[in-house]
């Protein structure tokens, strides 16, 4: 089975972020990158599929060489081999990265595309939902559960006070969600191995987005607390500030 | 294409969204200064006699797909059905809600026009005729403004964050039906089924009041103090990610950068000490009441009323005085 797992690297989630000089985006100096934490859960579900199925798992990611030593990561958990879709600058919009992955997926031929249900540095979850659509394959966005056979798929899509079920013809996209299972950690034998693991290099070809950054900035802080008192005994005041002050009772 | 705002109204089973409303009075807001129509575009099955109704909220129009096989939600067939009828209607926005549905949504549309998506918005204002988006990045760490330099641009908003307009009763739109087809054998994908989440509650990112629990909750059986302040309060139950994470609670209770980013009217976070990524999520509720043991917990910081003390003293005396207030 031919699985792909699109890949993105993020500021890790402690970061305090700060904006860049310009305005339009952030500050990357110092800045620690990490796999985004939702695409750990996709390359789980890549090394299951493939420990069930045989095949290969290949990491796909549209960055400059720098992901290098992040991507390298993701094949010290177990994937086979990775390919950088080169960038300078990872492009804002989402429907250009969109469209740069699915030429690269093309190439790979995949049976089943998994990836993070959204990056958590723009937050759009936008790409899984595009590439399906780009490449006319179905696409299940949000899964907490996955079963595999036959060319098909049956995925438990998250949606408000519940699932959906959906059933899906393969090849396919599937967009993970935390507690689609647990990723692993990789072993010092993974980290090992992953030095040899082929990692590739490639120009992206990205079109132009439509979506134009007018001003980053950073939320105004909220005003520091005010502590009612303590224990049980400040429970009258605060109903009261919450009744009449904050109005939200 | 014109001025016209497209503004697609979420229902389930039959029932109108909170956020179906939020959505037309953001198009409306718009639309009032541009001159141009709100259309709200109603997709189910079963769902034409509901639809008149949205016309109290500010629909100048409503269209209606109606079919049996729009009864679940079906990114291939909805986004056709959204794309088609905002060019019949010449409309240059498309407004939804940012969630479990507009997300799958907005993108597909973006792909099939060429267009883009502000997913997540929180704030939507026309200047000089651009419509600009405002949305949280990084978690609400960050926020970024952006338009777009192609049409329609589709913006997805934020559930509870945008006012609800006030309904003028009596006043019924005009009802079209689509007529976009709708090829329903031949999807790609099926929705086989609907299961309910165990608890059977309100969804975190809808509800307007959430009772959180952290590590300080010490144990799955003590979440049981928070559900009857919740109930009390006719909230919903969340948890931060080290209470998920050591099974306490269920994931799609999690709060937080790698949970859900809520924007309830009021946030009571219990025994929770206030990791970044937590505050990332909740930073934008309209009131945040933090109990912790530990004065010094970042939580305080950004709360706009503490109380320092044992949680499982101070949580029982707070559903008692609420319960009092309720009553009154």
């Amino acid at each position: 089975m031919n699985i792909v797992v699109c890949m993105k690297r993020v500021p890790d989630t402690a970061t305090k972020i700060r904006i860049n000089s310009d305005g339009t985006g952030i500050d990357e100096s110092g800045i620690e990158y990490v796999i985004n934490p939702y695409d750990e859960y996709a390359i789980e579900a890549g090394l299951q599929l493939k420990e069930k199925f045989g095949g290969e798992v290949v990491i796909l990611t549209l960055d400059s060489s720098e992901a290098a030593p992040v991507v390298r990561n993701a094949l010290a958990m177990g994937a086979d081999r990775a390919v950088i879709l080169k960038c300078d600058k990872k492009p804002v919009d989402s429907l250009s990265t969109a469209t740069a992955l699915a030429e690269g997926l093309k190439a790979l031929n995949p049976d089943v595309i998994l990836m993070g249900k959204q990056g958590v540095d723009y937050d759009n979850s936008q790409v899984g939902p595009m590439v399906g659509q780009l490449l006319g394959i179905p696409c299940v966005s949000v899964i907490t559960k996955l079963e595999v056979s036959d060319g098909k798929a049956v995925a438990n899509r998250q949606i408000e006070g519940g699932e959906e079920v959906v059933e899906v013809e393969l090849p396919a996209i599937f967009t993970a969600q935390k507690g689609l299972n647990e990723p692993r950690y990789a072993s010092l034998k993974g980290i090992m191995a992953a030095k040899k693991k082929k990692l590739d290099e490639q120009e992206a070809q990205i079109p132009e987005g439509a979506i134009e950054v007018i001003k980053m900035e950073i939320p105004p802080a909220r005003e520091g607390g005010k502590i009612v008192g303590e224990g049980a005994d400040a429970v009258p005041e605060l109903v009261k500030l919450l009744q009449f002050e904050a109005k939200v009772l | 294409m014109g001025n016209n705002i497209l503004a697609f109204a979420e229902q389930r089973e039959g029932k109108f969204k909170k956020s179906a409303y939020e959505v037309i009075g953001a198009a409306k807001n718009i639309t009032n200064q541009t001159g141009g129509e709100t259309i709200a575009l109603v997709i189910g099955s079963g769902v034409e006699g509901i639809a008149g109704e949205l016309g109290a909220y500010g629909a100048d129009k409503v269209i209606v797909a109606d079919n049996d096989s729009l009864k679940y939600y079906s990114g291939e067939l909805y986004s056709n059905i959204v794309v088609e009828e905002a060019k019949k209607n010449e409309a240059d926005v498309i407004l939804m809600p940012a969630s479990s549905m507009g997300r799958d949504l907005a993108p597909r549309c973006a792909a099939i026009t060429g267009s883009a998506v502000a997913a997540d918005s929180i704030a939507v204002e026309n200047s000089d005729g651009s419509i600009i988006a405002t949305r949280p990045v990084y978690a609400g760490k960050t926020l970024i403004k952006v338009k777009s330099s192609k049409t329609p641009f589709i913006i997805s908003l934020r559930p509870n964050v945008f006012p609800l307009p006030e309904k003028e009763e009596g006043k019924n739109a005009e009802v079209q039906k689509s007529e976009v087809s709708v090829a329903g054998d031949s999807l790609k994908a099926i929705v086989k089924e609907i299961v309910a989440s165990a608890s059977g509650k309100m969804d975190l990112t809808e509800a307007s009041v959430i009772v959180s629990g952290g590590r300080g909750m010490k144990g799955p059986e003590n979440f049981k103090i928070l559900e009857e302040l919740a109930d009390v309060l006719g909230g919903v139950v969340g948890a931060s990610r080290s209470a998920v994470d050591a099974g306490w609670m269920p994931q799609a209770q999690q709060v937080g950068q790698t949970g859900k980013v809520v924007s309830p009217q009021l946030y009571i976070a219990c025994g929770i000490s206030g990791a970044i990524q937590h505050l990332a999520g909740m930073s934008s509720s309209k009131c945040i009441v933090a109990i912790n043991k530990d004065p010094e917990a970042p939580i305080f910081q950004v709360a706009d009323y503490g109380i320092v003390g044992d949680l499982f003293e101070v949580v029982p005396a707070l559903t008692e005085e609420v319960k009092k207030v309720v009553s009154s």
